[in-house]
């Protein structure tokens, strides 16, 4: 994962609540085995009709998705983050993600920043009336700015961390490894396993 | 103080814990399937890791598996099928492949297996894993990246959810399902009503009904946003695992159901948010909207936007109605299908079938529709086949299919056409879940088998008498 410090780009205003992970990308694009290539298929039902925000060219280039609330409710398909990223978004903004998506984006390194409702509408006003504007992202002040509007958002000190460093869990896990096995060796042994019963 | 459930199926399963960082919290089994995997396969050999614990982990093939054959005539269904395959030959993963008995949705087979149990940790690449909370297991869906990491370690670096109890007191009345249950708690509490929490379903209501129903009920946590649901291990939670291939025999047994008994909220026990339902006030339950929460009483009509609060709710059931097709004010009961769909990880299981064969014995799918069972797993279609409830299906002209997710998602050949309209016992409704353009009414198997007959929204109660 690429670490994460500050982002700088325009954003483009998505004025739907509960956008869930069948618009986000579709279940005919799951059948990819990659990793990568998601990016066509973004929004892609939604993105037929020219009128849709992504279609409009005062928003191409624009890498600050901002959208109603409970961004992410669905499936945990984390091709939609896949998606998001490989279309050129580093940052969501919402009032409120679902879980997984949460999860998700912070293990790929697309950063969910959460808003209260009234400054996700300033933000999404400001940029519907001035497309040009440019949000900048402070990973390590934990603030959004664009134009006047400055806000802080919530994120724990462990995941921040791991963001700026770029650092994969796996690895910061494995660490762990002897307590991990000391774990192991204290579980009950009558808990299942999953080899066939004869 | 005391602890919830959640609680301590959590306190039990952590490796280490360190002020400032997520706890580390070991999986007891971990559930895979070919959809959200193959990249957490490429990212282990790429990193050159191995599997950590095979035997805690399964395989199956169901999101994209079609349910008429038993091969796979996609190239690309086949190729990520076939990916699945030789990854878990690589890893040493048992995998249940089309064909194999035991083959099914995995949250069907899981349980079916006796290898969810209470008390565990459970975790899979899809958010329905929940369903296993049914189990009084902590179970929830994951992304791939987190695959990867349980492939790995099996474990993941977690913060601590908050727990919330919703509450059911009284009974469900006879006619009315767990189906409609959950889909009227979720028109009450909203699609991110439970985000962030664990929730633990209680009450008179939740004791009284069977592990089938307890699973629909945990299975739909997750549409009202809650990372897991659960349900307190009891007789009947017993007695559905008692002499299961995965369950613990002989003395184990005994030590098993002494160490569950203990899986209970204490007294004194606190959750961080509390929601109470009257069983005996549910109805039979429809969606009308393009989320789970969108929903009303199969007596009511479709609701009028005007009448709700203008801003995000409205807007959004304006976009709904629009994509729905629907008109504020028409009668539920007047919504004509061109489609029933039977089964899923919510309604696919045996009392699924058997419920809605009742109500089908002896009847005609209405001229036009389209019905289709497809069981949640092999087990599941041979059982019914034992009991003859194919041939019911069959003689009323319902397609009868191989087991998988199907038109649940809408991955294999099983698709609504744009426009077509469906009566669904699945769990989302959103645009185009079930094909591109296709239009979803969540329903229970009852209204499900019923609406079959009449081709519209309907409950067997309204049917004439054969
Ligand atoms: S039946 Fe539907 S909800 Fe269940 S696992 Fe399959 S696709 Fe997911």
């Amino acid at each position: 994962m690429d670490a994460f410090s500050t982002h700088v780009g325009r954003a483009v205003p998505l004025r739907r609540s509960d956008v869930d992970t069948d618009q986000i990308i579709p279940s005919d694009w799951l059948k990819r085995v990659e990793r990568t290539g998601f990016g066509a298929g973004l929004f892609s039902e939604w993105r037929e009709d020219p009128a849709f925000v992504l279609n409009q060219e005062q928003y191409a280039g624009a890498s600050v998705l901002v959208a109603g609330e409970n961004f992410g409710t669905g499936s945990s398909r984390e091709h939609a983050v896949w998606a998001l990223q490989d279309h050129g978004f580093r940052v969501v903004v919402s009032e409120r993600f679902a879980d997984i998506f949460r999860g998700n984006s912070l293990k790929g390194g697309l950063l969910p920043v959460q808003l209260p409702a009234g400054e996700v509408e300033a933000l999404m006003s400001l940029v519907e009336s001035d497309p040009s504007t440019l949000v900048t992202v402070d990973l390590a002040a934990r603030t959004l700015q664009a134009g006047d509007l400055v806000a802080a958002f919530p994120l724990d000190d462990f995941t921040q961390w791991r963001l700026l460093q770029g650092l994969d869990d796996i690895a910061l896990t494995l660490l762990q490894d002897e307590d991990i096995s000391a774990y192991e060796v204290k579980r009950p042994a009558r808990m299942p396993s999953t080899r066939p019963v004869a | 103080m005391g602890r919830t459930l959640a609680e301590k199926v959590w306190d039990a399963h952590v490796v280490r814990q360190v002020d400032g960082e997520p706890d580390l919290i070991y999986i007891d089994l971990h559930l895979v399937h070919e959809v959200t995997s193959p990249q957490a396969f490429d990212g282990l050999r790429l990193a050159g890791r191995g599997v950590r614990r095979p035997e805690l982990t399964v395989a199956t093939e169901d999101h994209n598996v079609p349910t008429d054959a038993l091969t796979i005539s996609d190239p690309v269904s086949l190729r990520q099928v076939e990916t699945l395959r030789s990854n878990c030959q690589e890893f040493g993963i048992p995998l249940y492949s089309m064909g194999n008995a035991s083959q099914g949705i995995v949250h069907v087979i899981g349980p079916q297996l006796g290898v969810t149990q209470p008390g565990m940790t459970i975790v899979c690449g899809d958010s329905h894993t929940s369903t296993h909370g049914a189990f009084g297991a902590l179970a929830f869906g994951i992304g791939t990246s987190e695959v990867e990491h349980v492939l790995a370690t099996q474990t993941l670096p977690l913060a601590r959810p908050r727990t919330m109890a919703v509450t059911v007191e009284g009974r469900l009345q006879p006619g009315v399902s767990s189906k409609d249950l959950v889909l009227a708690l979720i028109a009450q509490v909203g699609t991110g009503g439970g985000q962030g929490h664990v929730v633990e379903y209680r009450g008179e209501a939740v004791r009284a009904l069977s592990m089938e129903s307890r699973m629909t009920v945990c299975n739909m946590s997750i549409e009202w946003g809650a990372r897991a649901g659960m349900i307190a291990p009891d007789e009947t939670t017993y007695a559905y695992l008692s002499g299961r291939p995965h369950a613990p025999q002989g003395p184990d047994w005994a030590a098993a159901v002494a160490a569950w008994e203990r899986l209970h909220t204490d007294q004194d026990a606190r959750y961080d948010k509390e929601v109470f339902l009257d069983a005996s006030a549910v109805t039979p339950f429809v969606t009308w909207g393009t989320n789970p929460g969108q929903g009303v009483a199969l007596d009511a009509a479709v609701p009028d936007p005007a009448a709700l609060p203008a801003g995000g709710e409205r807007d959004a059931a304006l976009r709904a109605l629009a994509y729905m097709g629907l008109t504020p004010g028409t009668p539920m009961r007047e919504i004509a299908v061109d489609t029933v769909f039977l089964g899923s990880c919510t309604n696919g299981r045996m009392e699924d079938l058997r419920a809605a064969a009742d109500v089908v014995r002896g009847r005609r799918v209405a001229k036009g529709v389209r019905a289709l069972v497809v069981p949640g797993s092999m087990l599941v279609k041979l059982q019914a086949e034992q009991e003859g409830l194919d041939t019911v299906f069959r003689e009323a002209g319902f397609d009868w299919r191989n087991a998988g997710c199907s038109m649940c998602l809408g991955m294999n050949p099983d698709t609504l056409a744009p426009g077509e309209r469906s009566a669904s016992t699945s769990n989302r409704n959103f645009e185009g879940r079930q094909g591109r353009g296709g239009r979803t009414h969540l329903v229970s198997p009852e209204v499900a088998a019923a609406t079959a007959i009449t081709g519209r929204l309907s409950a067997p109660a309204d049917l004439q008498e054969v």
